[in-house]
């Protein structure tokens, strides 16, 4: 978190600590500051303050959300998602559904398949499609002006999944229900925001009275989040161009490299995630050699790796599912990072194949 | 394991290994390894009880230029995942 961001978590916990429901001057004070952060948070997001809500995290947002729009779409009993959703919402869309659960697939950029997802919504039994705005492990954009136009058509409510996107790049124009994650753009975690267009319809669900965030919202957080997203949108474009270039360098160095295969859409992509497959590679091993030289050129966190387990993800691209690379360029990556891991990865990588006793890759 | 047996079906060029019980990378390296010496058109059958290999062997036969065949369960739980070399 910048200092800003740390500013503002500090007067939240000053000023914000009173439970925002209640009547008396502190408890007022803390709803004033919820609310103005809601707005700011609402603003940036795309969204109207009355409809956006803060969730104790995005899973929760994500669960909450479907099975309110789910249980309002009364007489419909299918969910449509593309195959590359996040785990949390096919597992709560699979949950709110009963199984009646319908993955379309993708292409080998991890766009998905127009045609047979408006097939699927020709059925008039769809009670919510989910496709997702950017992708957490490949970074690929969705070209939801399409998906949007095509679940408009068959009139089913659409839930895009920005959370790995917003704060990286312009937020999505085109849902009827968005979830976002605050981390994601430099806030603090335990924090999720949901936003409803006023049009969709959605139902509580439990009984507390207050689905979204039950047993309270973390004012400090709100406020916190509200003001990092206020300061990533200032650096958007600068730190989004700057990203996306040393990504670009990462991609054609990788790409050039015996058996490394980049994957995700070259173009139409976070600018800040980048990923790469290393044949007879175990993953695990190159990340920890990988954390052992970060550790000795000092560099802090310059970039954060992530093994993937077989994942979905790759198996829905066709791409290999070992040896996997995902780099997530946090915005204090310099140059300088980026030429130091590209000097290491290939040792690294055959280091790796030698070990292992693979054969020459011709 | 990870043993190769060339005398599968005498007289065609078709070989198996055995990856049964490796976790991946190693049933797409002992793949590459039995296809190093191999005349194209030979066929391999890798036998894997690790499902990632159902998406790495289509995808190592993409990447190295040769030509993923289709995927057959076998007894016991395993698939058996065939490539033609090139």
């Amino acid at each position: 978190m910048t200092n800003r961001t740390l500013d503002a978590f500090q007067s939240g916990l000053a000023d914000g600590w009173a439970d925002p429901t209640r009547l008396h001057t502190e408890s007022r004070r803390a709803r004033q500051l919820l609310d103005s952060a809601r707005e700011a948070i609402a603003e940036e997001i795309g969204a109207q303050a009355e409809h956006t809500h803060l969730t104790p995290s995005p899973h929760l947002g994500l669960e909450r959300v479907i099975a309110g729009v789910y249980a309002a779409r009364r007489g419909r009993d299918r969910i449509v998602a593309s195959s590359v959703e996040r785990d949390a919402t096919l597992h709560a869309a699979d949950y709110v559904c009963g199984g009646a659960l319908t993955l379309v697939g993708v292409d080998h950029h991890g766009h998905l398949d127009l045609d047979a997802f408006a097939g699927e919504l020709e059925v008039p039994d769809v009670a919510l499609a989910a496709v997702q705005h950017g992708n957490h492990e490949i970074g690929t954009l969705q070209r939801l002006d399409a998906v949007a136009e095509r679940a408009a058509a068959a009139r089913v409510p659409l839930l895009v999944d920005a959370t790995a996107s917003i704060g990286h790049v312009e937020p999505p124009e085109y849902w009827d229900a968005l979830v976002a994650n605050p981390a994601d753009w430099g806030g603090p975690a335990g924090l999720g925001v949901v936003a409803l267009r006023p049009r969709t319809r959605w139902l509580p669900v439990w009984p507390e009275g207050d689905d979204w965030a039950p047993g309270g919202v973390n004012v400090p957080a709100v406020l916190a989040a509200a003001v990092a997203l206020q300061e990533r949108r200032e650096q958007l474009e600068a730190t989004s161009v700057r990203l996306a270039r040393l990504v670009d360098t990462i991609r054609a160095a990788a790409a050039s490299w015996p058996g490394v295969e980049v994957v995700g859409d070259p173009d139409s992509r976070l600018p800040h995630i980048v990923t790469f497959s290393c044949l007879y590679v175990d993953g695990e091993a190159l990340l920890t050699s990988l954390d052992r030289a970060g550790i000795a050129v000092g560099s802090g966190s310059a970039c954060t790796t992530s093994s993937l387990e077989p994942s979905r993800v790759l198996a829905s691209i066709g791409a290999l599912t070992h040896g996997n690379v995902r780099l997530g360029l946090h915005p204090g990556v310099t140059e300088a990072d980026v030429d130091r891991l590209l000097a290491l990865l290939p040792r690294e990588i055959e280091q790796l194949r030698r070990e292992a006793r693979a054969p020459e890759i011709g | 394991m990870g043993g190769r047996d060339d005398a599968v079906e005498p007289g065609s060029a078709h070989i198996t290994v055995d990856a049964t019980g490796l976790l991946c990378p190693l049933p797409i390296i002992e793949l590459a390894r039995a296809a190093r010496d191999l005349a194209p058109g030979t066929e391999i059958s890798v036998v894997c009880t690790d499902l990632a290999a159902r998406t790495d062997v289509p995808a190592w036969a993409r990447m190295t230029g040769h030509e993923f065949v289709g995927e057959k369960k076998t007894d016991g739980g395993a698939v058996a995942l065939t490539v033609r070399l090139r």
